[in-house]
């Protein structure tokens, strides 16, 4: 069983809405049930109700498992990265603090690293995930690169963050404008959208905020 | 007599609210359901599919139901979580009394005794004051079957006039807006009008988080390249991205939409052709907006000229479009006059009856619209009838084996119905599906008015917090422990599917009703076996109504995934038809049973009606002494009284107790931070919470949900005003100030969150 490579999850945080059902329904998910796995951020609700679901992004390349002393976490050959195996996880802390997108939760009371799978016992079969199958905004969606394109022509997937020296590719792809400046972004520079004062040209978390 | 416990604790102990988690059975992964059940979720109007898993007796989860069109397996955090109202610790396994003598006022008692008892007290008061001693209370969370059989069971077996539902609170301005332009009260369109839309109008809703899975279609549009326009009070979730936000303040929406009309005309953004066609009316509402210039829209709403005036061209210019209100224009003692203004501009511009061009009010509760059709509504029969027309009486009075002049006339509102208790003209309730102590506008009277009643029993499935002052309490079923249908916010007719079996001695609602009939000697005509068979002569008593659903079976609804009404069972002439039902009203060349093939719309000429809709301020202006605009709404985790919501864990850590929000502003003046204790005060109460200061509301205005009971409860602030003519109370707006608490409020540290 594998998660078909036609498939994809994609993360458009312009139509989040912070409602949580994806935290509610995360915990649903017969790989970890009762936890949920997601992260929902919200970025400053003192000026702005924006919120932002984080999935685990599913690098081609995981920090977290480059980083990991015991060897714990695998990524399988479908591109999704696994919680850290339990016969081996040291629950160090490494992946938490070394993961670029914050996603790895350390379970104390397990002593073991948990974090998004896709759900890998329902995407495994073909089956949405339930953050994707339940979001009443669709800000999470899974399915094939051309549903997304025909459902949602102004948009354009991104699968490549810089941050700062180091390029990361996910098997998760993040929906952004579709130009910026006149030019389909080719990755979105974190390092620089988290800088106060953006350099010109370079794609700021902010231009997501409203894709037109 | 009917007054609760004076010491909250042992009541709160034994009844809860208690938070219910997920347990052992639920968490077991390896626990294969015996089942799943395709069924539909127990909140809101858009009722949503779901499948329920159900092992042992217990549903135990849930899995998406992909395949159901409207929400694909979309569901919101309540949707997910409901399946944790049922096995749960406050469920009411036996019949109540009122017992004195132990501290949680309440003891046990056999279901029969509990019936004979309600019974002989009925019989008592009727027999001593008269039949219109009896009031009835009921809901529009109910199933079509229990709510048709509540209206009857009012005026064939109590006879009496005086039965209304919490839909009053609700849809009533909605719907009789729509009745006065369209002649018909139902939402126009099916959504899938929503993507086709080139620009959404969104006023008074907070879809994100009262109808969440609107969103969806909302964000389709925009995908598709449709511009947004909402108009609000608060920044919402969903305003946050819109393309032209219109910040109303609270009480001004008829201004805006006269304002909108006022331009549409003068630069000739309107249908003539449409207008002449199919509308009567315009004239006289085109004279009325003539003084409604930008200038003074902007005065009078608070919302910049060159907003409004951008906002009109967008509405004026469109090719296709879709408004929306819900609540936020309804809740007024101008309700109507509301509605009637955004219907105007919607006729002006002539896009209705057509794909992408759509209107509709979003219907809050799960049976929000066949709630308000057949007949558990003061003034009306079923089939979307009227009490008082002599033909309609005389009709449904046939077919329910009554003289006509046995027929009660209309009866009030509910909130009118807690005046006759107040008043002693009413001297007996019966509620179903109504929590009045949480969801009625000022609330310290409506506790004073039980407290006058000489015999109150309340029939729900958890010890509400009304439910406490009553005499007795039977032990009523979930949602999942029953079949019937309800018609939700497309005006689809959908059909709930029963999955677990009532526990204990808890007995399905139409059940319980029949019981006390039967105790009443007065059985004729509730003696039905089944939902099916209550449905069977509902379709039968709504044949040839506007609400038609004689063409509706629990099959067809099954195979079509929903049958929207009007659904003939016969063609004009007279021949039996499978009919579709309608989707989309108003479409031109339609026929309709009113306008009989004269035109589209639900009048003898076809035409729709505009309304001249004047401003009028709200009842309670601002002044010195309140200076401040208190507002009232929900929160996405919790659903209207709470009663069941505020018993399910994970939804109650989401927002655990109501916050009062404010504007930075506002509390800069009043040294308040966020997080402080603040005291809100009104002409009738006060309320002490803790602040939550945000940009993204007026600084004119403050708001509080109303999901929680008690000194928790925004509705100990809010006014009893009415609308005129849906009598929908005015919980939108009134006059209020705030001020930093002296402390912490006597409960805090005492009450778990969901309680008071």
């Amino acid at each position: 069983m594998s998660v078909p490579s036609h498939l994809n999850f994609y993360i458009d945080p312009a139509r989040c809405i912070g409602c949580q059902a994806c935290v509610q329904a995360c915990t649903e998910c017969d790989t970890h049930k009762g936890i949920s796995m997601i992260h929902l951020e919200t970025v400053d609700r003192a000026r702005s109700t924006q919120t932002i679901p984080v999935v685990c992004m599913h690098c081609d390349s995981p920090t977290c498992a480059e980083v990991c002393p015991a060897d714990a976490i695998k990524r399988t050959p479908d591109g999704v990265v696994q919680s850290a195996r339990k016969p081996r996880c040291i629950a160090c802390n490494n992946c938490v603090l070394a993961c670029p997108f914050g996603v790895p939760k350390m379970k104390v009371e397990f002593e073991l690293m948990m974090k998004c799978d896709m759900c890998y016992d329902r995407s495994s079969v073909g089956l949405k995930p339930m953050c994707a199958s339940v979001c009443p905004s669709q800000a999470l969606f899974f399915g094939t690169q051309e549903e997304i394109e025909a459902l949602r022509p102004q948009s354009a997937t991104i699968d490549r963050f810089q941050f700062g020296n180091q390029t990361i590719t996910t098997r998760i792809k993040m929906m952004g404008p579709r130009s910026v400046a006149g030019q389909r972004p080719e990755h979105l520079d974190v390092t620089a959208a988290l800088d106060p004062h953006p350099p010109a040209r370079s794609v700021s978390l902010g231009v997501l905020n409203g894709s037109h | 007599m009917s007054n609760p416990p004076s010491n909250l604790l042992p009541i709160l102990d034994r009844f809860g609210p208690h938070l219910n988690r997920a347990s052992p059975v639920r968490l077991a992964t390896d626990a294969e359901p015996d089942r799943l059940v395709k069924t539909h979720c127990c909140f809101c109007g858009q009722q949503c599919g779901i499948q329920l898993k159900v092992k042992d007796n217990v549903v135990t989860g849930f899995e998406p139901w992909y395949d159901f069109p409207f929400n694909r397996g979309m569901l919101c955090p309540k949707g997910v979580k409901r399946y944790l109202q049922g096995a749960h610790p406050d469920r009411l396994l036996t019949a109540f009394k009122r017992d004195t003598t132990v501290p949680e006022g309440f003891s046990p008692m056999g279901y029969q005794e509990a019936i004979t008892r309600v019974a002989s007290e009925i019989a008592r008061i009727q027999k001593t004051y008269g039949n219109a001693a009896m009031g009835v209370l009921s809901g529009a969370s109910l199933t079509v079957e229990k709510a048709y059989l509540m209206g009857k069971f009012a005026r064939v077996c109590l006879k009496t006039p005086y039965i209304d539902y919490n839909g009053r609170l609700c849809m009533v301005s909605a719907g009789a807006g729509n009745k006065k332009a369209f002649g018909i009260d139902r939402a126009a369109n099916p959504w899938c009008d929503i993507p086709k839309a080139e620009l959404i109008w969104i006023s008074g809703a907070n879809v994100a988080e009262c109808a969440p899975i609107t969103t969806e279609y909302v964000w389709q549009a925009r995908d598709n390249g449709a511009k947004i326009i909402v108009v609000d009070p608060r920044i919402t979730p969903l305003a946050r991205t819109c393309d032209l936000f219109l910040p109303v303040k609270p009480g001004r929406d008829i201004a805006l939409f006269n304002g909108v009309l006022h331009l549409m005309i003068e630069k000739g953004w309107i249908d003539r052709t449409f207008i002449d066609a199919f509308t009567v009316g315009f004239d006289k509402v085109a004279e009325h907006v003539h003084d409604w210039t930008p200038a003074k829209t902007a005065d009078v709403t608070g919302i910049p000229e060159r907003l409004i005036r951008q906002a009109a061209e967008w509405w004026g210019t469109a090719k296709t479009s879709f408004l929306m209100h819900a609540r936020g224009i309804e809740h007024h003692s101008h309700g109507v006059q509301n509605v009637l203004g955004a219907i105007n501009i919607v006729l002006a511009s002539g896009r209705i009856g057509r794909e992408g061009c759509g209107y509709g009010t979003i219907t809050g509760q799960a049976n929000g619209q066949g709630g308000r059709e057949h007949g558990q509504k003061c003034d009306q029969l079923p089939g979307w009838r009227d009490i008082s027309n002599p033909k309609h009486r005389a009709h449904i009075a046939k077919l329910w084996g009554i003289a006509e002049p046995d027929m009660p006339g209309p009866g009030v509102d509910c909130y009118e119905m807690f005046r006759k208790i107040d008043a002693g003209e009413i001297k007996g309730l019966i509620s179903l599906c109504f929590n009045p102590m949480v969801s009625l506008p000022d609330n310290n009277f409506i506790a004073r008015a039980l407290g006058k009643l000489e015999f109150y029993v309340a029939i729900d499935f958890f010890m509400n917090e009304t439910a406490r002052h009553a005499d007795i309490v039977l032990p009523g079923s979930l949602q999942e422990e029953d079949e019937g249908v309800v018609t939700q916010i497309e005006g689809k007719v959908i059909k709930i599917n029963k999955a677990v079996d009532c526990p204990g001695d808890a007995r399905q609602d139409w059940k319980i009703v029949q019981d006390i009939a039967a105790a009443l000697e007065r059985p004729t005509g509730f003696t039905f076996d089944s939902p099916r068979a209550i449905f069977d002569e509902l379709r039968l008593t709504s044949k040839g109504g506007v609400a038609d659903y004689s063409g509706i079976t629990y099959e067809k609804i099954e195979k079509q995934y929903g049958v929207c009404w009007p659904c003939y069972s016969e063609d004009p002439t007279g021949k039996p038809i499978d009919h579709p039902g309608t989707p989309r009203l108003f479409e031109p060349g339609s026929w309709n049973v009113v306008a009989k093939g004269a035109g589209p719309y639900y009048f003898p000429d076809g035409k729709a009606r505009f309304n001249v809709a004047p401003y009028t301020p709200p009842t309670e202006e601002t002044d010195a002494e309140y200076p401040l605009m208190l507002t009232t709404g929900r929160v996405v985790s919790q659903f209207l009284s709470g009663t069941q919501t505020r018993r399910i864990g994970p939804l109650v850590d989401q927002y655990p107790e109501p916050r009062i929000e404010m504007h930075p502003r506002l509390a800069e003046t009043m040294g308040i931070k966020d997080g402080d204790w603040v005291t809100a005060e009104s002409r009738r109460g006060d309320c002490t919470l803790q602040a939550m200061v945000v940009t993204t509301i007026r600084p004119d205005t403050i708001f509080i949900p109303y999901h929680w009971p008690g000194r928790k409860s925004a509705n100990q602030l809010t006014i009893s005003a009415q609308d005129p003519i849906s009598k929908i109370p005015e919980y939108k707006v009134c006059a209020a100030r705030i001020r930093k608490a002296d402390g912490p409020p006597e409960w805090a540290g005492k009450l778990e969150p969901q309680q008071g």
